[in-house]
């Protein structure tokens, strides 16, 4: 069976300065997969040129079987391949329900979008409460949800989450993990970048480790999070 | 706008005189307009007659009527029904200080079209002071806690009626205001539209009204459409009012397509008028004109659409290459391609290229329109009433309007329009979302030049002559200062924008040599007070006061009822 998203040799650049440099790896279906890395690491690079924000200058990117480091960013949501970016980007002066619907703006099954809003409020009670609110005036954490709900209504075969925990309380960041298993446990495959390594490999089936734009290390999520390497680079012990 | 207030104390220790002043201050004001108000004929139409009001003194009686109904609202009949909703008291001072401008206003214009203030009758200076008084009473009415008035229901027949109302007192006041001949006349009923409108929206009506307007879109659709339609109507044949009224109609039409552009899709065009200018050649070069270059005369029809699709072709070519690019440097691309066009339209005259346009001297002598066996310059004599050549056009260019409209409201309630709001949001993220943003831009870049090239097809045999000095920048710029002075994104703004720019400096002849000066500096005034333009878009209203809340809150809710 060949993987949900194979990413081979993908090398990416912002002018002269290669951010990723021939990185390859993949995610299975029903996987959760980590991509940790510090800061410019190219954690970010890699999901946007995924997603089709950004091309590769060369490599491949296949999605269920089909290259896609050619199609426009609006066809590869439509494919099936939802992006949470960085930094959220929720639409800070669309109310909660608007942030939704542009998640599903790729559908065209009003009925179902429906439907899917009714699931994304259960999903995050704190949505519904508020859905005639301006999302800007949402708390990070609140924001981070309407960003996984908003990716959500895409209705994705793979969820990429960009550092859904960054300026998150513990108490918030452990709330999105949770919904990461329970995501996944509703058949999402998700592909997860974080720099809080603990976190993310802990609830990884598999990951990956970058640096200045290279995969040093890669294993499953158990293997990684006890490796002397991981944990001195990573997670702050000696 | 915000009225000086007196201090609290002040007004707590003479509130009681308010209201016993007031009353006095409407009745001087409409026993001053039964007598003269100058001797001269001549002056402000006539108010030399003793006896019976006249002409403007009307006026004054209908504003002091309404500060009449306010009164007898604080204190007195109307107060048990009206009391705990209309907030007479702010209404009163409003309709106070706008009186006593338009009796100032009166006072100056008798002065200055005669030789000073001694030409002032008594009629004149009795009603003066009743303006003071009712402006004074009214600053001593002490405010009130009132319901929302915008949160009454009354019943639907009601509200219809209103609409009604509302619409009728437009036409009526439109047709009045165009027949005042000289410039001080046209000030002063200026100066009463502005009163009424500041006494509605102090009294919260404004508010009303605008609820209901949203409920009832489609009764004051129709409604607008048919006054606007009884417009030519009320003119008797009056070239000179239609012909400022087809030209308001070309420009609107033009800015509510540039509004797609602009206040949809966020992207800042000041090449536009291109577009129009695309639109008038190819209707001027196929027409039957001596000067015509292009030997072929397909029904008007087939015209109107070419020139449309060849003002959108242009919008794709000047599009592709630039939508990439945003913010300043498209408003550098789209400024030079709108001179690119008026040069190339300067040159195409058979010296250097293909004659197309007749360089600098243009196409003139372009027949009236005829569409099977009807021809617009001919007059028609309907119900009694004159319709002139323009009148035509008038009805023509409505057709035109309700056309473009449509697009624009069905392309902003559409999953297109959504698009455009997340373009305008956040470009990046719009496009994580699936969202297809040089797409959706091209649509409106291209949807904007092909309604502009519409109107230039009427535009052409209308002015009967196109040239390249009818395109140029500054035509850009004011159907830019239309959509920024009426509020981006909506239709009755720039309806109103685009009124105000036209007719003004028509009406106003001193005002026509000033006029640059002062829309800059209305403009620079509106951006300082009021950004989101005269009538606001609701979430462009956001956009200029993010701290606020329950504003947006408020705002939000509303558009999510909408959106039901």
């Amino acid at each position: 069976m060949t993987a949900m998203l194979e990413v081979k040799d993908l090398e990416v650049a912002y002018g002269k300065i290669v951010a990723v440099k021939k990185i390859s790896f993949s995610v299975e279906q029903g996987q959760v997969v980590s991509l940790i890395g510090t800061n410019g690491a190219g954690k970010t690079t890699t999901l946007r040129t995924i997603s089709g924000l950004l091309r590769p200058n060369s490599g491949q990117i296949n999605f269920m079987g089909q290259p896609i480091h050619h199609v426009p960013a609006h066809d590869i949501v439509s494919m099936g391949l939802a992006h949470s970016p960085e930094g959220r980007r929720i639409f800070p002066r669309l109310s909660v329900e608007e942030n939704l619907l542009l998640g599903a703006f790729a559908r065209n099954d009003t009925a179902a979008i429906r439907t899917d809003l009714d699931a994304a409020y259960a999903l995050f009670p704190i949505l519904g409460e508020r859905r005639k609110q301006p999302a800007g005036t949402f708390s990070g954490g609140e924001q981070q949800m309407l960003a996984m709900g908003r990716a959500m209504m895409s209705k994705p075969k793979l969820l990429m989450l960009d550092e859904p925990s960054m300026g998150l309380s513990p108490i918030m960041m452990k709330v999105i993990m949770t919904t990461v298993t329970a995501l996944q446990q509703q058949g999402t495959t998700i592909l997860l970048v974080e720099q809080n390594a603990q976190a993310a490999l802990k609830r990884a089936d598999y990951g990956y480790v970058l640096e200045v734009g290279k995969i040093v290390l890669h294993g499953s999520g158990r293997e990684l999070l006890v490796n002397d390497e991981v944990r001195k680079a990573y997670l702050g012990e000696d | 706008m915000s009225i000086p207030t007196l201090p609290d104390a002040f007004v707590e220790k003479h509130a009681a005189k308010g209201w016993p002043v007031g009353l006095a201050g409407v009745a001087l004001v409409i026993i001053g307009t039964f007598m003269s108000w100058s001797f001269d004929p001549n002056i402000l139409g006539d108010l030399s007659v003793y006896g019976y009001p006249g002409g403007l003194q009307i006026l004054a009686i209908i504003l002091s009527l309404l500060a009449l109904v306010l009164l007898l609202t604080v204190k007195g009949p109307l107060a048990s029904r009206l009391g705990q909703w209309l907030d007479a008291a702010l209404g009163l001072r409003a309709l106070g200080l706008w009186l006593l401008i338009y009796m100032v206003g009166v006072i100056l214009a008798i002065a200055t079209d005669s030789s000073g203030l001694v030409n002032v009758d008594p009629g004149g200076w009795i009603s003066f002071v009743g303006a003071v008084l009712v402006f004074a009473g009214s600053q001593v009415i002490p405010l009130r806690e009132l319901r929302d008035l915008g949160r009454a229901r009354l019943p639907g027949w009601f509200e219809i009626a209103a609409v009604a109302v509302v619409m009728a007192g437009v036409l009526f006041g439109a047709a009045y205001a165009l027949a005042r001949e000289d410039a001080w006349s046209f000030v002063l009923v200026l100066v009463f539209a502005g009163g009424t409108v500041a006494a509605m929206f102090r009294t919260g009506t404004m508010g009303w009204f605008g609820h209901v307007a949203t409920r009832r879109r489609k009764v004051l659709t129709l409604a607008a459409f048919a006054v606007a339609f009884f417009f030519p109507f009320t003119q008797q044949g009056s070239d000179a009012n239609m012909s400022i009224a087809t030209s308001v109609l070309i420009f609107a039409a033009t800015a509510i397509g540039l509004n797609i552009v602009v206040g949809l899709a966020g992207l800042l065009d000041l090449g536009y008028i291109a577009f129009l200018g695309a639109g008038a050649y190819v209707a001027s070069s196929l027409s039957r004109s001596a000067f015509a270059t292009i030997d072929w005369h397909p029904p008007f029809l087939v015209i109107v659409l070419l020139g449309g699709c060849v003002s959108a072709t242009l919008g794709l070519i000047i599009g592709t290459p630039t939508l990439r690019v945003s913010g300043d440097y498209l408003a550098i691309v789209t400024l030079g391609f709108g001179e690119i066009f008026r040069f190339s339209m300067f040159n195409l005259d058979g010296n250097n290229g293909p004659n197309l346009t007749n360089g600098p001297n243009g196409i003139p002598g372009i027949p009236e329109l005829a569409v099977g066996g009807f021809n617009f310059g001919d007059e028609h004599v309907v119900a009694g009433i004159t319709l002139g050549r323009f009148s035509n056009y008038y009805f023509l260019l409505l057709l035109l309007m309700a056309f473009v409209i449509l697009v624009f409201t069905r392309l902003n309630n559409s999953r297109i329009g959504r698009g455009w709001v997340a373009i305008r949001e956040d470009e990046k993220a719009a496009e994580a979302m699936g969202v297809n943003v040089f797409g959706l831009k091209l649509l409106a870049f291209a949807v904007g030049a092909f309604l502009a090239g519409l109107a230039g097809t009427i535009k052409a045999h209308q002015d009967g002559a196109t040239s390249p000095d009818q395109y140029i920048f500054l035509e850009s710029a004011f159907l830019l200062a239309a959509i920024v002075l009426g509020g981006m994104g909506t239709i009755a703004g720039v309806l109103l924008g685009a009124t105000i720019l036209k007719l003004l400096p028509e009406k106003l002849r001193f005002f026509s040599e000033y006029r640059l000066l002062l829309f800059g500096l209305t403009l620079v005034l509106m951006m300082r007070f009021r950004p989101e333009g005269l009538v606001a878009n609701k979430r462009r209203l956001l956009e200029f006061h993010e701290e606020d809340e329950k504003l947006a809150t408020a705002v939000e809710s509303e558009l999510v009822e909408e959106a039901k």
